[in-house]
This record gives structure tokens, C-alpha cells and sequence, in this order.
């Protein structure tokens, strides 16, 4: 199989983990966008055998560092700010819409880790090797995502909970 | 109840992912047996990958936009690059070769005609769709040059050359089939350093077409100088350039298309 189609392949998984990582239909599509084309102009980088979805994922992380830099250069990546204020309504009875929120209140950092593992199925050290981190640091950003998460879950009136069980 | 390990906070993450061994899991799920704070802790965070799977998963179904697929198969064009310089170095020594044998062949003057015929109507109108594309000017890049030509030959039914500008400061940006006229045309497009633009536009033509002379036609800002010759039709368009120049672009295309 050629780069191109392989390359073809994983535009799906791209595309749902920029959705949500990002949110808004269009910057993801722009953010996988980008992502092919500096993974063409970086292919000589990646080694032929070893795993391209996750290789892809490195290529798109590096995308978005650059662009949330070049929007806002005075902001830490790691702190626990979040990328931008979302605040929940009350009443939403939408638990998708909830957890949409929920994500997008999570520093980017925590998202990262959170939708790699959780979403896109990456083992811890397949997460740790695509953003340059300790596993350590994978998996306490791992639990404090989810315990923001929960906590802004429970803020909405338990309804997450209801769904689970 | 006692665990034969103290529980951490890892193994928790563990927990919610799926990713502990059974004897493990089973430990766990004891100690959340007699810690139902932690057991419905754990339970909302398993609870979150099935939310996430349960609202994202429906974008893997989304059909590919074919920008997208541009972009993911545009690298296969750029990793031909080192080829295709090799196959353009050749191409000029050949050129060079070629070009001692017919220094004494004349190229047609151009004349003038009142109404412009088709092809040059046809070949103003593709300059000014393409030409101003900046993401995707050509369907084949000069990258592929090889690919390109081939590609077009085929589809004229005869052989197609792309000329080389590269003396006159115009580089091939690379080539597309177009809608036919009323056989299939190709369309070669170069660009200047000030990123100026010309396209050649080539079609076949009848047995019973006669050769001509330089033609030169104005389509609104397009200038294009057409000619016939042999089997294929040609016109060479330019919004950019002024016609002293593109007459002696066309000039220079018309030697090289017949050595």
C-alpha cells in the first residue's frame, strides 16, 4: 500500500479525534488539514513498520501547539487553565452537549491525554510517545481530566451517572 | 476484605480503560465492593469512554472531503521529486542537442483575424478558471512531468510534450485534462518567479485542419495566441504578460514542439 493511501485511511480517526479536541467542525477539518500536509513534508521522519495512526497523532499535536501559540503566545500549555471559558447552562438536557462542554473545559494538555486513551484507544505509552511525555505524567493527567470532567458532569445535575449505570 | 495490594490511583485509570488482567480486575472490583465512593467513581469514568465513543464515533462515517484526499496524496507526487528533476535534467540535454538541428526553422508570423475562433475563446476561458488557483492550479505537478505526459498522450491519443520554459524564467507548475473541444484537451501551466502565469492549452484536431500561422486573440484580460499544427491545436494564454512577450513564449513553444 502507497503512503498516500495509507495516509487516506486515517483521515476518519483524524477527524473525530480533532472534533474533539477542538470542537467546531471547521477548525478540525482546517487542524487535519495541516496535519497531512506537514506529515508529508515530515514522512522522512516516520519509520516504516511502526505505527502511522500514531505517528500522525505526534505530527497533528505538534499542529496544534504551533497554532494555539501563534493565537496565544503568552499562554502555558500545561496549567490549569482551560483553553477557552465554557460555561455550562443551566436546564441543557443534552448529556452530548454536557460532555462536549465538559471536554472543552479541560486544559488542553488534560484533553490530549484524555481523548487519546479514552477515545482513540491508545495504550499509555503509545500516548506518552505521541506527546513527548513521561507515562507518568500520562496517567496523572489521565485522572485529573476525568475527575474535572466529572466533577463539571455532576454540576449538571448527575446526569452522566444515570447513564452509566 | 483485604487486597493483596494497595489500590492506586493508576490502577483505577486502569480499571475504567479495560486494561487490567482478570485477577487484577477482580481485586479491584472487590475493594469497589466495600468503597462505594470509589466504586462510582471509577464507574463514571468508564461511563465517559462510551460517551465519547457514543458521540464521536459517528465522524468516522463522514465521507472524506476531497481537499483532504488532495492533501494525503499529495506527498506521493513530492517523494517522485528527486525522479522527476532527473527525468527534467535529461529533458534539457536533449533539448540542448535538438535545438543545434533546427536553428534554421522558422516558426509561422503571426497575423491577425477579426473574431476569435474557438479554440482561443476555449483556451481564455480555461486560463481564467485555473490560472488563479492557488491550491490547486494543476490536477499533475511538474513532479510527476513523466506521469503527466504520459497521462495526457494517452488521453489526446497522440504524443503530448510539455515545453520547456525554464529559459525564458517559466517553470512547469504541472498539467490537467479538460472537458472536451471537441476532443480531450490538456493544459499545461507555468509560472514566472513574480508568479505570473501562462497555460498552454492543446487539443487534436481534425485530419482535414491545415496548419496556420501565429494567431493572436483577446478574451477580456486573457491574450492568447493560437496556432495549428499537424495533429494537435494550440493556444498559449496569459493574463499577466504583455503580447510582445507571450508572442515570444509561443515563438519559443512552437520550436521546441517540432524539433
Amino acid at each position: 500500500m502507497s503512503d498516500a493511501q495509507s495516509l487516506i485511511e486515517q483521515i476518519p480517526r483524524l477527524r473525530r479525534y480533532a472534533r474533539a479536541l477542538v470542537g467546531d467542525r471547521a477548525t478540525a477539518d482546517d487542524l487535519v488539514q495541516d496535519t497531512l500536509e506537514r506529515a508529508w513534508s515530515k514522512l522522512h521522519l516516520y519509520r516504516h513498520g511502526t505505527d502511522l495512526r500514531a505517528w500522525l497523532f505526534t505530527v497533528m499535536h505538534n499542529v496544534h501547539v504551533n497554532r494555539m501559540r501563534a493565537t496565544r503566545p503568552t499562554d502555558p500549555l500545561d496549567d490549569d487553565m482551560p483553553e477557552f471559558a465554557q460555561r455550562a447552562t443551566q436546564g441543557d438536557a443534552l448529556v452530548v452537549r454536557d460532555l462536549e462542554r465538559g471536554i472543552a473545559s479541560l486544559p488542553v494538555a488534560q484533553r490530549e491525554v484524555l481523548l487519546l486513551v479514552a477515545l482513540e484507544d491508545l495504550s499509555y505509552g503509545e500516548t506518552a510517545r505521541v506527546l513527548g511525555i513521561p507515562t507518568g505524567t500520562v496517567m496523572s493527567r489521565l485522572a485529573r481530566a476525568r475527575e474535572k470532567l466529572r466533577a463539571f458532569m455532576q454540576g449538571k445535575g448527575g446526569a452522566m451517572l444515570q447513564v452509566v449505570k | 476484605m483485604s487486597e493483596k495490594q494497595p489500590i492506586s490511583e493508576a490502577e483505577i485509570q486502569h480499571w475504567a480503560d479495560g486494561r487490567l488482567d482478570a485477577s487484577r480486575r477482580a481485586e479491584l472490583e472487590a475493594w469497589f465492593a466495600a468503597h462505594p465512593e470509589e466504586a462510582e467513581r471509577a464507574a463514571a469514568y468508564q461511563g465517559f469512554n462510551e460517551q465519547l465513543h457514543l458521540r464521536f464515533d459517528p465522524i468516522l462515517a463522514e465521507s472524506v472531503p476531497p481537499r483532504m484526499e488532495r492533501a494525503a496524496r499529495r506527498g506521493s507526487r513530492l517523494r517522485g521529486l528527486a525522479m522527476a528533476a532527473g527525468w527534467v535534467a535529461l529533458g534539457i540535454a536533449i533539448g540542448t542537442v535538438a535545438g543545434w538541428q533546427l536553428h534554421a526553422q522558422q516558426a509561422p508570423t503571426p497575423s491577425a483575424k477579426s473574431e476569435p475562433p474557438v479554440i482561443a475563446r476555449r483556451a481564455a476561458l480555461a486560463h481564467a478558471t485555473y490560472s488563479p488557483e492557488v491550491r490547486h492550479p494543476v490536477e499533475v505537478g511538474a513532479d510527476q512531468e513523466e506521469h503527466l505526459v504520459a497521462w495526457l498522450s494517452k488521453r489526446l491519443g497522440g504524443e503530448v510534450r510539455a515545453p520547456k520554459l525554464d529559459g525564458e524564467g517559466m517553470a512547469l507548475v504541472g498539467g490537467r485534462l479538460l472537458p472536451r473541444d471537441p476532443g480531450p484537451v490538456a493544459q499545461f501551466m507555468y509560472q514566472n518567479a513574480q508568479g505570473r502565469r501562462v497555460t498552454l492549452y492543446v487539443r487534436t484536431e481534425g485530419p482535414d485542419q491545415r496548419e496556420t500561422a501565429f494567431r493572436f486573440a483577446r478574451e477580456g484580460n486573457v491574450r492568447v495566441f493560437y496556432w495549428i499544427d499537424r495533429k494537435f491545436g494550440y493556444a498559449l494564454s496569459s493574463g499577466d504578460l504583455e503580447r510582445e512577450e507571450l508572442l515570444k513564449l509561443a515563438n519559443v513553444v512552437y520550436r521546441q514542439l517540432n524539433p
